[in-house]
């Protein structure tokens, strides 16, 4: 029932722009210019101009997306054929220099446009993937729902050490306390967990809380009485904890992945924009 | 012997007392509170109030005009100090005896009022439940809380387990020692947030709890550092709580049953019935007036405005009441300029036959919200498919219902048309066009579901119409209502709650069912597990399979939600075979469809999980619920943002908040229902159903009272301040001024008239080309859908 940017209304973008693509290639095979294929013969400036109005339009998607109270078509639809009609530009600019590359301002624009594209690509895919993946590890549940459970297995972990030796609670207590999350976008993007735990005064690694499990583990077996029930429960549910953070954390990385694209492909944009600004002011100057 | 003993010192009673003390009358005016008022007391504090109708003028001896509660409250006990008006507070009357001339009036504190009349204007909000145990009459016993920031460093006991008590609870135990006594075993009645919240501060004993406790004692401790002993009886054995307070939050007594024992009848047992009152306010019971919200009006300036008026009508003056003018404007088109608007009702009483039994006070309310329409001939009143649902009577000339091109029919003076919309809230099922001359009334729905709940005949008589229109419309459009009647007299219309089984996969049965309000699924049991096919609205119709001579029911039919269908049973059905040619055929065709999907459904499994889990969610009553496609969701945000941006800034879904099933997620966002529960009890009709799809819209005639809110099981309205939206996009881009686009900001802050409306989702309708949310999801993944498509999802 729900259809995505990917599929909808059939896909009509994908076959207009195909049928853009083959038909540009066709005229590219078929004219037969006086120089060698490039930008300034006539069909080098017809698919030159449609180029930039496209960049141009594809651009314009950022203030598009952000019109709510616009009746032109859907948010949906506009992705849909920027994605489609974006791709062909690959063909498109390709056709329009000639294949005639080189060290110069008109090929910076073209590689420039070519990683929007590429970035484009991974975003797709992207968006596609990454949002199924994160609701499956989170079995449903929103991020704020699972750090609610985590909060109250913290609060039953400090009602279980509470009956404990004062270590013990004290091991618990910190490695509640300096349970991290996030950090900087490279943390999360590689998923780091910089948690820590102090253990009689000095603070340790606690990554993936391996650390105050193995210390408890090691505190059980030496445990004896109703302690060790107690102690037992007290592992039992740490280990509740540790999978609800994985989860968390897991979700967050998965999260930056999806996000990471963007701050390529819009900015990229930009340059994309500034060079060919200089492209096109340089082929009228030196022309 | 007081002339007039005035009950309640509501707006209604106080306005009434007022005008005994200008008119020197001898009075008492009695409330069982310590102050008057007790209602709009338990407004929040410096909640703008409103003085809706805006086109009523007021009369009475006191002021009132819109503005903060305790002004409005102020200048009551102003005016009441004035006019020296005799009060008596603590006064709770329990009983009354006698008759015209001579009542008395029995309080709950012992005393005995005796009185020549009595205005009764006791309100709607009931009397709170006392705790009934020795010493509850003690002043350190209290039924209500208004500023939980008055009291330190006490101990504390609230009893009750309601989200009332929960949050009293809640919010002493900040500067108190408090306890919460619980007469079961669990907090069932509180709402999820209540819940959570109690039970961590339970937990973090923050509160004391006493479960499967109730109170059967308070003592009193004289000059001691507490005040009394609470005594509980738990499961263990009796316990004494030391308390310097105790709050009782038992929920109220709605006064119908307190009314009733003062000999006043009510029409029917529907518990939003009005007792029956002549145009004088005056009840059954000769010399006993009833005014304000317990005669159904509502508002605060009707009230007032019957307090005066139903005094003067005691001393026989004839005064016009003061809604006159405004039924004299609304017959100004009319052609009836020689004749008195007293006369003009009357002679809409006498036309029109479904009004002739209504009595003349509540048709004079029901004129008031209705609108008289002069129509030239040909012209629509509403078309099929329209998503109005207001009530049509007609008062001259005639209307023309276009059932199909071929079959149109006309009806005179006296008829009414609109009802099936009325009562299935489902869209029109004709157009109805109108005749020669034509006026009409038009009722709104609110209204006309009051008329009915209020009076037996009208129901019948809507009833009766909707069922042989219905059979009439679904089987044998050809045939004359008239020759339909005996079939339809035979139809039962059953009710069933949210759950119950119509009929039951595998019984016998031979009767066949028309869905006529609600919705219901249809599931079958596959190795003890419950599968649900499908789902059908309001006007599919079930078990007809029954009637061709299966009578093995293939499949369990459950209602959604409050259902209503009208049954046929097999011998009367065979009538209605003879009698429309084509139809058996018809019929027998549309069940082979229904066994071959049947067949179909068997194969896929899938998407049984997921539709028992959306009925669970109630959204069998939906037309159009916001669902997110989680595996397509990327989290942007642009749904609340693009909701925000077209309307004032202030998003009305909560993209994150509600339930998920698999990948279908259910945010917090108005359903649009069938029959809306937040309609039910808005003071100033604020709440319509208009537009192609039935959208469920506030209006800014919204007094802010909260009801909606309240009565939303949804919880998708919330009280705001207006915002406003977003600044300039291109400011906002490229040098961060203003707001970024969906951010609102509070507009009236600390202006005079601020007031919270309610505000929720009212799908765009002004935006007119659908829902902002959806259409601003980037990737799909937001969509709006009516249960009849939820079998797609999956
Ligand atoms: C939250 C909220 C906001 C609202 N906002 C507005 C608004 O802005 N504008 C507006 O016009 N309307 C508003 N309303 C509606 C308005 O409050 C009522 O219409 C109005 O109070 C009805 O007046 P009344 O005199 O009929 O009864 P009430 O105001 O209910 O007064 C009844 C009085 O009778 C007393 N009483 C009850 N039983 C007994 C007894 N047995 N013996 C003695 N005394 C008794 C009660 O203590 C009470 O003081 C609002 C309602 C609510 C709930
Ligand atoms: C208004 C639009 C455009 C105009 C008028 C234009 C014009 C030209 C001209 C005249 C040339 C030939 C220059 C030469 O032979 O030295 C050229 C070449 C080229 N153009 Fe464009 N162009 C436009 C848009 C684009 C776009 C959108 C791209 C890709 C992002 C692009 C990339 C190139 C490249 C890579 C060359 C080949 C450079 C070379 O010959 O060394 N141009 N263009
Ligand atoms: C030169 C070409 C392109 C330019 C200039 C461009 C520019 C942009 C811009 C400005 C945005 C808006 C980002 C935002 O405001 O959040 C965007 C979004 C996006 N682009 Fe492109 N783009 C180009 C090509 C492509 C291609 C080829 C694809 C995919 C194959 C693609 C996929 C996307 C997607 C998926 C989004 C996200 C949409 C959203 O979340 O609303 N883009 N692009
Ligand atoms: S506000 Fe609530 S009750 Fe009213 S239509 Fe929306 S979901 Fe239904
Ligand atoms: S819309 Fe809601 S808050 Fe506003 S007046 Fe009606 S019931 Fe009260």
């Amino acid at each position: 029932m729900s259809t995505s940017f990917v599929s909808h209304q059939g896909g009509r973008y994908f076959w207009i722009s195909l049928a853009f693509m083959v038909l540009s290639i066709i005229i590219y095979a078929w004219h037969e210019p006086v120089q060698p294929p490039n930008g300034g013969t006539w069909y080098g400036y017809t698919l030159g101009t449609i180029g930039a109005v496209m960049i141009l339009w594809l651009l314009y998607l950022g203030k598009r997306k952000r019109n709510f109270a616009n009746g032109w078509g859907t948010t949906k639809g506009w992705v849909s054929a920027h994605v489609y009609l974006g791709s062909s530009l690959i063909v498109i600019a390709t056709l329009h220099t000639g294949f005639q590359f080189g060290w110069n301002i008109h090929t910076v624009a073209y590689l420039l446009m070519c990683l929007v594209i590429f970035s484009g690509f991974f975003g797709v895919y992207a968006y596609m993937v990454f949002p199924d993946a994160r609701n499956k590890v989170k079995k449903s549940r929103t991020r704020d729902d699972i750090f609610e459970e985590i909060q109250v297995v913290d609060q039953q972990l400090k009602k279980l050490a509470g009956n404990l030796s004062e270590d013990i609670g004290a091991i618990v207590n910190s490695a509640i306390d300096r349970t991290e999350f996030g950090g900087g976008f490279l943390d999360q993007l590689l998923g780091r967990d910089k948690s820590k735990v102090m253990i009689d005064g000095i603070i340790v690694n606690n990554n993936n809380q391996d650390v105050v499990i193995e210390n408890l583990v090691q505190k059980l077996t030496l445990a004896t009485g109703q302690e060790t029930k107690v102690l037992a429960n007290l592992v039992k549910e740490y280990g509740g904890r540790q999978k609800l953070l994985g989860v968390i954390r897991t979700d967050i990385r998965l999260s930056a992945i999806q996000e990471i694209w963007l701050s390529f492909h819009v900015p990229i944009s930009f340059g994309l924009i500034a060079a060919l600004a200089a492209h096109i002011v340089s082929v009228f100057i030196y022309w | 012997m007081y002339d007039i003993v005035v009950i309640g010192a509501g707006p209604g009673g106080l306005s009434a007392a007022a005008r005994c003390a200008e008119l020197d009358v001898s009075h008492v005016l009695l409330e069982s509170s310590p102050k008057i008022a007790n209602t709009i007391q338990k407004y929040q504090k410096g909640k703008h109030v409103m003085a809706e109708p805006g086109i009523l003028p007021l009369r009475s001896p006191v002021d009132f005009a819109a503005g903060k509660r305790e002004e409005i409250l102020d200048a009551w006990e102003t005016g009441i100090a004035h006019h020296n008006v005799n009060v008596q507070y603590g006064a709770e009357a329990k009983s009354i005896t006698g008759e015209v001339g001579n009542f008395s009036i029995g309080l709950v504190n012992g005393d005995v009022v005796q009185a020549k009349h009595i205005i009764l204007g006791i309100g709607m909000q009931g009397n709170p439940r006392q705790l009934g145990v020795p010493g509850d009459q003690s002043d350190f016993i209290q039924y209500q809380l208004d500023d939980p920031d008055e009291y330190h460093d006490e101990n504390i006991a609230v009893i009750g387990a309601g989200d009332a008590a929960i949050e009293n609870a809640i919010a002493l135990a900040k500067h108190n020692n408090v306890y919460i006594v619980n007469r079961k075993d669990e907090f069932a009645r509180a709402k999820e947030g209540n819940l959570n919240l109690i039970l961590a501060a339970i937990d973090a004993e923050e509160i004391g709890a006493f479960y499967s406790s109730s109170p059967t004692e308070i003592e009193i401790l004289e000059g001691e550092k507490f005040r009394g002993n609470l005594v509980l009886s738990t499961n263990s054995g009796t316990e004494k709580l030391p308390v310097h307070r105790v709050i009782g939050r038992l929920g109220a007594i709605p006064p119908r049953g307190l009314v009733e024992s003062f000999g006043i009848e009510f029409p029917s047992k529907d518990m939003s019935a009005i007792p029956a009152l002549t145009s004088q306010y005056e009840s059954n019971v000769t010399g006993i007036y009833v005014i304000g919200a317990l005669g159904g009006y509502p508002l605060i300036k009707q009230a007032m405005n019957q307090g005066y008026e139903v005094v003067e009508y005691i001393l026989g003056h004839d005064v016009k009441p003061a809604d006159h003018g405004l039924i004299e404007d609304k017959f100004k088109a009319l052609p009836y300029d020689n004749m008195e608007v007293d006369d003009v009702l009357i002679m809409m009483q006498e036309r029109i036959p479904i009004f002739s039994s209504v009595n003349a006070l509540l048709f004079r309310e029901l004129i008031l919200d209705s609108t008289v329409h002069v129509y030239n001939e040909g012209d629509v009143v509403f078309e099929r498919d329209d998503y109005t649902n207001s009530f049509y009577t007609v008062l001259e000339g005639g209307i023309k219902t276009v059932i199909t091109e071929d079959l149109i029919i006309s009806s005179a003076v006296g008829a009414f048309t609109g009802e099936g919309s009325l009562l299935s809230g489902r869209r029109r099922s004709a157009t109805v066009l109108a005749g020669d001359q034509c006026i009409l009334i038009e009722t709104p729905r609110r209204t006309m579901l009051k008329l009915i709940a209020s009076i037996e005949s009208v129901k019948r008589v809507l009833d009766e119409t909707f069922i042989v229109r219905q059979i009439q419309t679904k089987f044998a459009p050809n045939t004359d209502i008239k020759e339909l009647e005996p079939i339809a007299s035979t139809a039962v219309i059953n009710s069933y709650t949210p759950g119950q089984v119509i009929m039951k996969e595998g019984d016998e049965g031979d009767t066949f069912h028309l869905i006529r309000s609600g919705s219901v699924t249809v599931s079958n049991e596959v190795d003890g597990k419950e599968i649900i096919r499908t789902y059908l609205p309001a006007g599919a119709d079930i078990g007809e399979m029954a009637l061709l001579g299966d009578t093995a029911r293939s499949a369990t039919i459950k209602a959604t939600v409050k259902t209503e269908t009208v049954s046929i049973d097999k011998d009367a059905f065979e009538m209605l075979l003879a009698r429309s040619p084509g139809l058996r055929e018809e019929l027998q065709e549309k069940t082979k469809k229904r066994y071959q999907e049947n067949v179909k459904l068997h194969g896929d499994d899938g998407s049984e999980g997921l539709l028992s889990f959306l009925m669970n969610q109630g959204l069998g009553e939906a037309t159009s619920a916001l669902m997110i496609d989680e595996s397509l969701c990327v989290g942007c945000d642009l749904c609340e943002q693009a909701c925000a941006a077209t309307h004032e800034g202030t998003s009305r879904l909560n993209r994150k908040a509600g339930p998920t099933h698999a990948n279908i997620h259910v945010p917090t966002s108005c359903r649009h229902c069938e029959s809306p529960h937040c309609m039910k009890d808005c003071p100033p009709n604020a709440i319509q159903r208009m537009g192609g799809g039935g959208e469920v819209v506030i209006g800014d005639n919204c007094i802010g009272c909260g009801n909606c809110k309240q009565n939303c099981p949804y919880g998708v309205i919330e009280m705001a301040y207006q915002t406003k939206a977003t600044t300039s996009f291109w400011q906002w881009m490229l040098f961060g001024i203003g707001l970024a686009p969906g951010k609102g900001e509070v507009l009236t802050h600390g202006a005079e008239n601020e007031i919270k409306k309610a505000v929720k989702c009212d799908l765009c309708i002004e935006q007119n080309h659908g829902p902002a949310c959806v259409r601003a999801c980037p990737t799909g993944a937001a969509m709006r859908l009516n249960p009849v498509d939820f079998a797609k999802l999956a």
